[in-house]
């Protein structure tokens, strides 16, 4: 079950905003009329399909292709040759950048494959069959090259080096030979080593996590057709249109406004669908064939060419007063970028202590560049890894002082005013809030069985604003069209509508609100950062506020009075002349049936660049039972409280809080990518690669804190979609601590890794 | 390789197709019959994505052979909502917002049908037991949960009323 904390009294009530109606898309998707990636395709299409290197690093010293293109069937085999050879160039994406070279280096290897299951060729032809014959029948030399896979060899004097000219950025001075680390963010405040001196407990401990797949069920998938006058359609499953679209220009070297990216249905993203992997291949396919190009990734190569989150080493140190303030932490974050640069790092180091209001810190990432798949973004991306770190240090510290968790952390939490650690000050936050809520929760109260443990741990994330685009149309009727440029994944087009319903004052059933192709709206950043009921959100209720400035002028227009004189209320126009007192209020269907007479259609667009998007925070409680004998472990009760601002569609904020909370028990217990001696990932499928599934999990008890709106968006939504995966596996971990009486560091803390640590501590 | 002739029920219907030896009951779903609402998501019987109910049996489809469907009555997501209304399945994964990005959801359902047709009162132990071969990486499971064990007992009190 769930409970909502109301906001302060004396607010506005609103009519939609807050309820819980039947998403919009609801019907189509459990009928299983919905189409996705895979669902979508276009006459005389071929089928593509991608060679992968089978070694995880290895000069490409030749590709002959001559025997693929003249088999029966076979109409297309493009290679790096095919594709413009870029420079380094950084283009900003939704929370994060990207290096077009890297990424055109990615999505097809010129000289170097560097990791396996790394793109080398592609072929389209008339059949699987004859595809998968053609990819047999290239032919690729390869110079195997030494590997390396870990992060702290990679970072190693003497590791095998990915790219000769990677010269660590962030150091003080420009290093004179190239190595695995592409740079060094850093942070800090105060006097470490002052801060340390003061200190009367110290803790310290390093923390190792596994790389992760985003797991999406959906495998990436799109269609794609280059038309004889050198425009073309992509039809695709991603987090953005516009951002396939731009990516795809830069790749191909065409320009944005001919490619005509149609969003599919997306089943699912995390963050993994942020960036290209298959398109620009369909349609270099596409643009050699003159056919149509339908490309759908196997779960293997899912697992072995996309996603994954990083590895890391996490490392830190706290110093505390007796009284539990924290006085000092050096934290080090060592994060596995995979083949090209771009780890989350510098996000970790920006989350690391942004629940702590320390004095004196240094946080330190290293963005390591490994012969395993290039990372994507993974909600809140680097956050959860950060927490690891410190939420178990932080649960030491409480252990050591015989502190409640709670407490030591309400001791040194962020509030309102506080600078975070990141730079900026902090206000509108409900930190304290949702501490409290988990502390005067029946669960925190409940007593533990045998063999059990309860873990506490904290989680920050920023949330982002950005560019969005949005418009409201109204039909002749008087019912409502929303656009947004924005991918739905979790729901959020029945948070648009209801945003839109509220301002005019409609049914939120006469709102149909539509995800738009890249010609049909403005441009939107995609949707990722937790940014589209709080920037999109913001279009969508700027464009419904026009449309109802057009509906009160065009009702003063029929009623002869100033526009001053119309009050829009309950989905109608009121005449507020006194004069005019016999004047009957006019609906949104009479003003918008006769439009044509009082100056034509009515519809309003609004671009804008969101600003002021209020942090996250949450708080997690976990409680874990342990199979001593077996070293299996079990979530027995999870309750996870949330600064959400306020939430728009409450069922679905409960869901973003509860799928967050299953991905990072996964994460804590099972998930990882094991890779063999030869750089192999050796368990690419779902019953290796071990996501949690319905009988691994009890209910999650999500609690809504609404007690601090942000004040820069119009109904005072905060992002919601990310944090809830950042305190999980501390979380989790800091229960496993409790219940077994010894840390375990190395997630994920399987069984296996559960029972030795148990028989080391028994013997 | 010459293809077979394959004539089977699906959702009512008299189907026939011809397949390939080596060709899933899914990709002839999905490709000879354009029934796209089963979906797959891993090819290899471990997400569930693909579920569909073959002779009042759950199966995935991604794991039988569309030869075998010969004379076989095969029921897919496509066929649960009739003469126009949602099954009650249907209808509580809407009203429980059981679902967040839907791509699981159409497999869900065929799983979560099969299950009350064999145990019409399921715990909720069972009922995720019963679903532990149906990934759902969006939800946590917990609203899905909620809308089966809601759906079920609409039906026991439907059936109990009839």
């Amino acid at each position: 079950m769930s409970e909502t904390l109301q906001r302060p009294a004396g607010k506005a009530a609103f009519e939609v905003v807050g309820t819980r109606p039947v998403r919009p898309d609801g019907a189509d998707k459990v009928t299983g009329r919905a189409a996705y990636g895979a669902d979508f395709d276009m006459p005389g299409q071929l089928v593509g399909k991608i060679l992968r290197s089978p070694h995880a690093h290895a000069r490409i010293v030749a590709i002959d292709a001559s025997k693929a293109k003249a088999l029966p069937g076979v109409k297309a085999v493009v290679t790096a040759a095919d594709f413009p050879n870029l420079a380094s160039e950084i283009v900003e994406g939704g929370e994060s950048a990207s290096n077009t070279r890297d990424l055109s280096l990615n999505v097809m290897a010129r000289d170097k494959a560097l990791y396996q299951g790394h793109a080398v060729a592609a072929v389209a032809a008339t059949s699987v069959a004859a595809a998968q014959a053609a990819l047999d029948a290239i032919k690729v030399t390869y110079e195997v090259l030494p590997h390396v896979t870990d992060v702290l060899e990679a970072m190693a004097e003497g590791a095998p080096l990915l790219h000769d000219d990677l010269y660590t950025e962030g150091l003080e001075s420009r290093p004179t030979a190239p190595s695995n680390v592409s740079r060094r963010p850093v942070s800090q405040r105060g006097d470490l080593e002052a801060g340390f001196a003061l200190a009367e407990v110290i803790v310290e401990g390093s923390y190792r996590t596994a790389a992760v797949h985003q797991g999406y069920i959906e495998p990436h998938a799109c269609v794609a057709a280059w038309s004889e006058n050198g425009r073309c359609e992509v039809w695709s499953s991603s987090q953005g249109q516009f951002m396939v679209r731009t990516y795809c220009a830069k790749l191909l070297g065409i320009e944005a406004s001919d490619i005509r990216v149609v969003p599919a249905e997306i089943g699912g993203g995390f963050g993994g669908k942020t960036t290209v992997y298959l398109e620009p291949v369909a349609l270099a396919l596409s643009r050699a064939s003159g056919r149509p190009v339908k490309m759908v990734m196997s779960r293997d190569e899912v697992f072995r060419a996309t996603g994954p989150n990083p590895a890391a080493v996490i490392e830190v140190k706290l110093g505390a007063l007796k009284d539990g303030t924290i006085v000092a932490a050096d934290v080090k974050l060592k994060f596995q970028a995979g083949g090209f640069p771009g780890s989350p790092v510098g996000a970790a180091v920006m989350t690391a202590l942004a629940c702590y209001d320390i004095p004196n810190f240094l946080i330190t990432g290293w963005d390591v560049v490994t012969n395993t798949p290039k990372t994507a973004a993974y909600r809140a991306p680097g956050a959860p890894i950060a927490a690891l770190g410190v939420e178990s240090a932080v649960d030491e510290l409480a252990l050591k002082l015989g502190l409640d968790p709670i407490a030591i952390r309400e001791k040194n939490a962020v509030r309102d005013g506080t600078k975070a650690s990141y730079g900026p000050v902090f206000s509108n936050i409900a930190y304290l809030d949702t501490l409290a809520a988990i502390r005067d929760s029946e669960h925190y109260k409940a007593p533990l069985g045998p063999n059990q443990g309860r873990g506490v741990a904290v989680g920050f994330w920023f949330n982002i604003g950005g560019e969005s685009s949005a418009a409201v149309h109204l039909a002749d009727d008087g019912s409502v069209v929303v656009m947004s440029g924005n991918p739905d994944i979790g729901g959020s087009r029945a948070s648009m509508a209801m945003m839109a319903a509220e301002v005019l004052g409609v049914s939120v059933e006469r709102v149909r609100p539509m995800v738009a192709d890249t010609t049909s709206i403005g441009f939107s950043m995609l949707t990722g950062g937790s940014r589209t009921t709080f920037a999109t959100g913001m279009a969508v209720t700027q464009a419904a506020q026009k449309v109802v400035d057009d509906l009160r002028a065009r009702a003063a227009l029929l009623w002869e009075v100033p526009v001053e004189m119309v009050e829009w209320r309950a989905g109608a126009a009121h005449c507020l002349d006194p004069a005019k007192a016999d004047k009957a209020p006019m609906s949104i269907a009479s003003l918008a049936a006769t439009a044509g007479r009082t100056g034509g259609p009515i519809s309003a667009q609004v671009s804008l660049n969101a600003q002021g998007a209020g942090p996250g925070f949450a708080v997690h409680l976990c409680d874990l039972e342990i199979d001593p004998e077996t070293g299996e472990s079990t979530i027995v009760r999870y309750t996870a409280a949330q600064d959400v601002g306020k939430a728009i569609h409450p069922s679905y904020v409960e869901g973003q809080v509860q799928g967050g909370v299953a991905q990072g028990v996964g994460w804590a217990l099972n998930e990882e990518y094991v890779f063999d001696a030869q750089g192999q990932m050796e368990n690419p499928g779902f019953l290796d690669y071990r996501m949690p599934v319905a009988s691994d999990l009890p209910m999650i008890d999500a609690i809504l804190i609404e007690t601090a709106p942000n004040p820069n968006h119009p109904f005072g939504a905060k992002g919601v979609g990310e944090v809830p995966i950042v305190p999980p596996l501390a979380a989790v971990a800091n229960a496993m601590r409790r219940a077994a009486g010894v840390r375990m560091t190395d997630l994920p803390l399987s069984p296996p890794k559960v029972l030795a640590a148990l028989d080391a501590a028994r013997s | 390789m010459s293809k077979i002739h394959v004539t089977a029920n699906v959702n009512g219907d008299a189907v026939e197709f011809l397949a390939s030896p080596g060709m899933t009951l899914l990709d002839a779903l999905r490709d000879e019959l354009s029934l796209t609402g089963t979906k797959e998501g891993c090819g290899s019987g471990d997400c569930g994505a693909c579920s569909v109910i073959v002779d009042g049996r759950l199966v995935c489809s991604c794991l039988m052979l569309a030869a075998e469907a010969e004379g076989r009555r095969v029921q897919t997501i496509e066929g649960l909502a009739q003469g126009g209304r949602l099954h009650p399945l249907q209808e509580k994964f809407l009203e429980h917002a059981a679902l967040q990005c839907g791509f699981c959801t159409p497999g869900l359902l065929m799983a979560a049908k099969a299950l009350l047709e064999a145990n019409p009162d399921p715990t909720e132990t069972e009922a995720r037991y019963w679903l532990a071969g149906n990934l759902c990486r969006c939800t946590g499971y917990d609203k899905i949960l909620r809308a089966v064990l809601d759906a079920a007992a609409e039906l026991r009190q439907a059936r109990s009323a009839a």
